[in-house]
């Protein structure tokens, strides 16, 4: 029983926060703690800054130009980059389809692909849910029919997240509808511009576009974008989702936002006092906090575990839903914790080169559009009520 | 980063467990709760045999184990079984008492208790009321203490006192002494305890063993302790309870089908891993600043206290009407997890605590 890390991960973390407080720029980790909106360019900044250091694919196996982590280093690094408040990778090309590649594409499809991931040359979105197909994403309807070199895709995604920014989309289409609704799905990769693509922005609850709708009409994807064999594609949609849970526990990210919290509690006082010694607020406090200090040793367990070579299976749902829950609590706390400057709806000062005067504390902006963003956590990624679906299965056995 | 017990302490839990499974059973855990002395010699008898008592004191003391890990190891096993043995005041005592005694407890053939807490004092051990008067012999005690577990089964109690200067002292009163009086009863969770009185009890100069500090590694150790065997008991819970749900049948299938007990059985699942890890970051805290342990305590009690309550009640509703009776071997283990909460604090003392202790480090 060690709680602490190894020699080798202590140096390991601090080669990370060396790299972090040289190279990450404090334009971008100000917007970022700030709750500020990235633009397109601040993403690419970073991630070719990481692209540089070789660390913007840790997980990839070295030989296809990733940085060969363990489960344990990927995890160390999850957490002092959300602490050092550097910007999201775009996990979706990066952190999703490489891993199906890497398992399930072609040698053609990786040599091409992969490298071009690295560069940046491509911006991957998730073509998965359609209005009909969320939750229960088996019930995709988009099709695929081959029309000889070719495949002509019709159909809808949606709540496709900065499909604004994409070139590139890999999908889940029906190739055959005669046998189970999953065995006749296939997984496609589709050049967004494509003739007959349409990109509409969704406005979610905060105000903010960072979902949308793609329309197919009639668009032709040639067959070497065929990723592993035709029908199978549900096998590879279920791997890709294993990879998107591992960091869904947002244990980093929930400590960033436990941080800035703590501040703006000691900051924002009622009657002299600062509210974090208010006693109800301070006991919502401690018990987020709590829960976050024993999610994070779960977590742990669970990449201790997988690092000995079990790989984790529905135990991430159990950190899912947990963590996520933690994120939302801390989150709706810091509105709680502005008062009454939690209702002023100002956009256009989350934008860069805003310079009016601020409406109260200049940290309150960004706060309830946070919270209402973060409503999605419980939601995407399979609901927290579909993670509990697959404790039931998996692990309760009922 | 290592999660695994390591092989000394999985060969004892594994031995442990064993005995426990093949020679303890609730039926002489209730039969011991029927009166004094409140517990099964022959089960404590091999408790020490199989070294579970050795275990939570170090070699330098005539043990072998003593770290945080070696008693959360033997309190969550022994949890699991839902031993209703003394392990507690013992371990607690035992922080306290000198090596000559403590060889006699460790060996099975003595059990010390301890009494720190009064009919006032809830769960602040620092309020004490009882007196200590300095005399040429030594000490005389007067007081009461409240709630004393397994105090029929101690030959001798650590005990709390105020001295006339007001300094707080530990000492060590044989149970057999002219004016201790205990008063002896059944508690909810199937053990026994009591409420113990003292009048004039005088104790030899050597009787004072120890002092506020003393107490405070007490209570530490044994707070670690009971959280840890909160979650053995949780675990018995939850499987029992998933037993029950595969095999209770109702409108022509198991009731374990319903989507509305999956997902609490889920949440419950989360509960006890959520306060595994609580335990895991208390033990890992032990040995460094006491402010930085005590904050990973409060955190586990509190942690504990709010889930094992919850997980007892989930147990108890799943199970529908079999649930409310006391055949059923799983509503002891329900029991034993809810009164945890009302030993060495409760949930919102502990938060509290934990409030107060995190300010103060700000």
């Amino acid at each position: 029983m060690d709680l602490a890390y190894t020699l080798e991960e202590e140096t390991f973390r601090t080669e990370v926060r060396t790299f972090l407080a040289n190279e990450l720029p404090k334009r971008l980790s100000d917007k970022v703690r700030g709750g500020r909106n990235m633009s397109k360019g601040d993403i690419q900044e970073w991630q070719s800054i990481l692209s540089r250091k070789g660390w913007l694919a840790p997980g990839w196996p070295v030989e296809y130009g990733g940085a060969g982590w363990s489960v344990t280093e990927k995890f160390i690094y999850e957490q002092e980059a959300a602490l050092a408040h550097a910007p999201m990778v775009v996990p979706f090309g990066l952190n999703m389809l490489a891993p199906v590649l890497i398992k399930y594409g072609s040698e053609a499809q990786r040599a091409h692909w992969l490298p071009r991931m690295l560069r940046g040359d491509d911006w991957w979105c998730q073509g998965y849910s359609e209005p009909g197909a969320g939750s229960d994403l088996a019930g995709v309807r988009t099709t695929a029919i081959r029309d000889g070199d070719e495949y002509i895709v019709n159909g809808q995604k949606t709540w496709t997240t900065l499909g604004q920014h994409a070139n590139m989309i890999f999908c889940l289409v029906r190739t055959d509808s005669s046998g189970s609704r999953q065995s006749g799905i296939s997984f496609l990769l589709v050049d967004m511009t494509s003739p007959g693509i349409e990109v509409r922005p969704i406005i979610t609850l905060d105000g903010d576009h960072e979902v949308n709708e793609i329309f197919f009409t009639d668009v032709r994807v040639p067959v070497e974008n065929l990723v592993g064999e035709e029908n199978k594609g549900w096998t590879y949609a279920k791997y890709l989702l294993t990879y998107e849970r591992t960091s869904m526990a947002g244990i980093g990210q929930s400590r960033a936002a436990l941080g800035w919290l703590k501040e703006i509690a000691q900051r924002e006082k009622a009657n002299g006092v600062p509210i974090a010694r208010e006693p109800l607020f301070a006991a919502r406090l401690a018990r987020v906090e709590i829960a976050l200090a024993n999610l994070q040793t779960t977590t742990m367990r669970v990449v201790a575990a997988a690092a000995a070579g079990g790989a984790p299976g529905a135990e991430s749902s159990m950190l899912k839903i947990r963590g996520t829950e933690i994120r939302q609590e801390i989150s709706a706390l810091t509105r709680r914790a502005i008062g009454p400057y939690a209702q002023p709806f100002l956009p256009e000062a989350l934008e860069d080169g805003h310079n009016e005067e601020p409406v109260g504390p200049d940290y309150a902006v960004p706060v309830t559009p946070t919270y209402l963003n973060l409503r999605k956590l419980t939601i995407f990624g399979g609901s927290n009520e579909i993670q509990k679906n697959i404790i039931t299965k998996a692990i309760l056995d009922l | 980063m290592d999660f695994t017990l390591g092989d000394d302490r999985q060969a004892l839990v594994d031995v442990l467990g064993r005995s426990l499974r093949e020679r303890y059973s609730i039926d002489r855990r209730r039969a011991a709760a029927r009166e004094a002395p409140g517990h099964d010699r022959e089960t404590w008898g091999q408790l020490a045999e199989l070294g579970a008592v050795g275990a939570l004191f170090d070699t330098g003391r005539g043990g072998f184990g003593g770290s945080p890990f070696d008693v959360t190891a033997v309190f969550e096993t022994t949890g699991h079984a839902l031993v209703g043995e003394p392990l507690l005041p013992v371990l607690m005592a035992g922080t306290v008492l000198p090596d000559d005694t403590l060889e006699a407890v460790i060996a099975g053939e003595r059990i010390v208790g301890i009494a720190l807490y009064e009919p006032q004092s809830r769960y602040d051990w620092r309020d004490v009321q009882t007196r200590a008067v300095r005399n040429a012999d030594g000490w005389t005690l007067t007081g009461s203490k409240a709630v004393v577990t397994h105090a029929e089964a101690a030959d001798a109690l650590i005990v709390s006192a105020r001295t006339e200067d007001g300094d707080f002292a530990l000492f060590l009163v044989p149970t057999d002494s002219a004016g201790v009086e205990i008063r002896g009863y059944a508690t909810n969770d199937g053990q026994r305890a009591g409420e113990v009185r003292l009048t004039g009890v005088a104790v030899p100069g050597d009787a004072h063993v120890g002092g506020e500090g003393d107490a405070d590694r007490a209570v530490a150790i044994g707070t670690l302790a009971v959280c840890a065997e909160a979650v053995g008991i949780m675990t018995w819970l939850k499987d029992a309870t998933l037993e029950y749900l595969r095999t209770r049948v109702q409108f022509g299938a198991p009731i374990g089908r319903n989507q509305a007990l999956q997902h609490r059985m889920g949440e419950v699942l989360i509960e006890i891993e959520q306060a595994r890890s609580a335990v895991i970051n208390a033990a890992a805290a032990f040995g460094g600043d006491d402010a930085i342990r005590d904050t990973a305590l409060a955190a586990a009690k509190y942690t504990i206290g709010t889930s094992a309550t919850r997980v007892a009640e989930e147990a108890i509703q799943m199970h529908g009407g079999i649930g409310m009776t006391a055949e059923l071997e799983l509503t002891h283990y329900a029991k034993r997890a809810i009164m945890i909460d009302h030993e060495l604090g409760d949930a919102d003392h502990h938060l509290g605590r934990y409030i107060a202790l995190t300010a103060e480090a700000a």
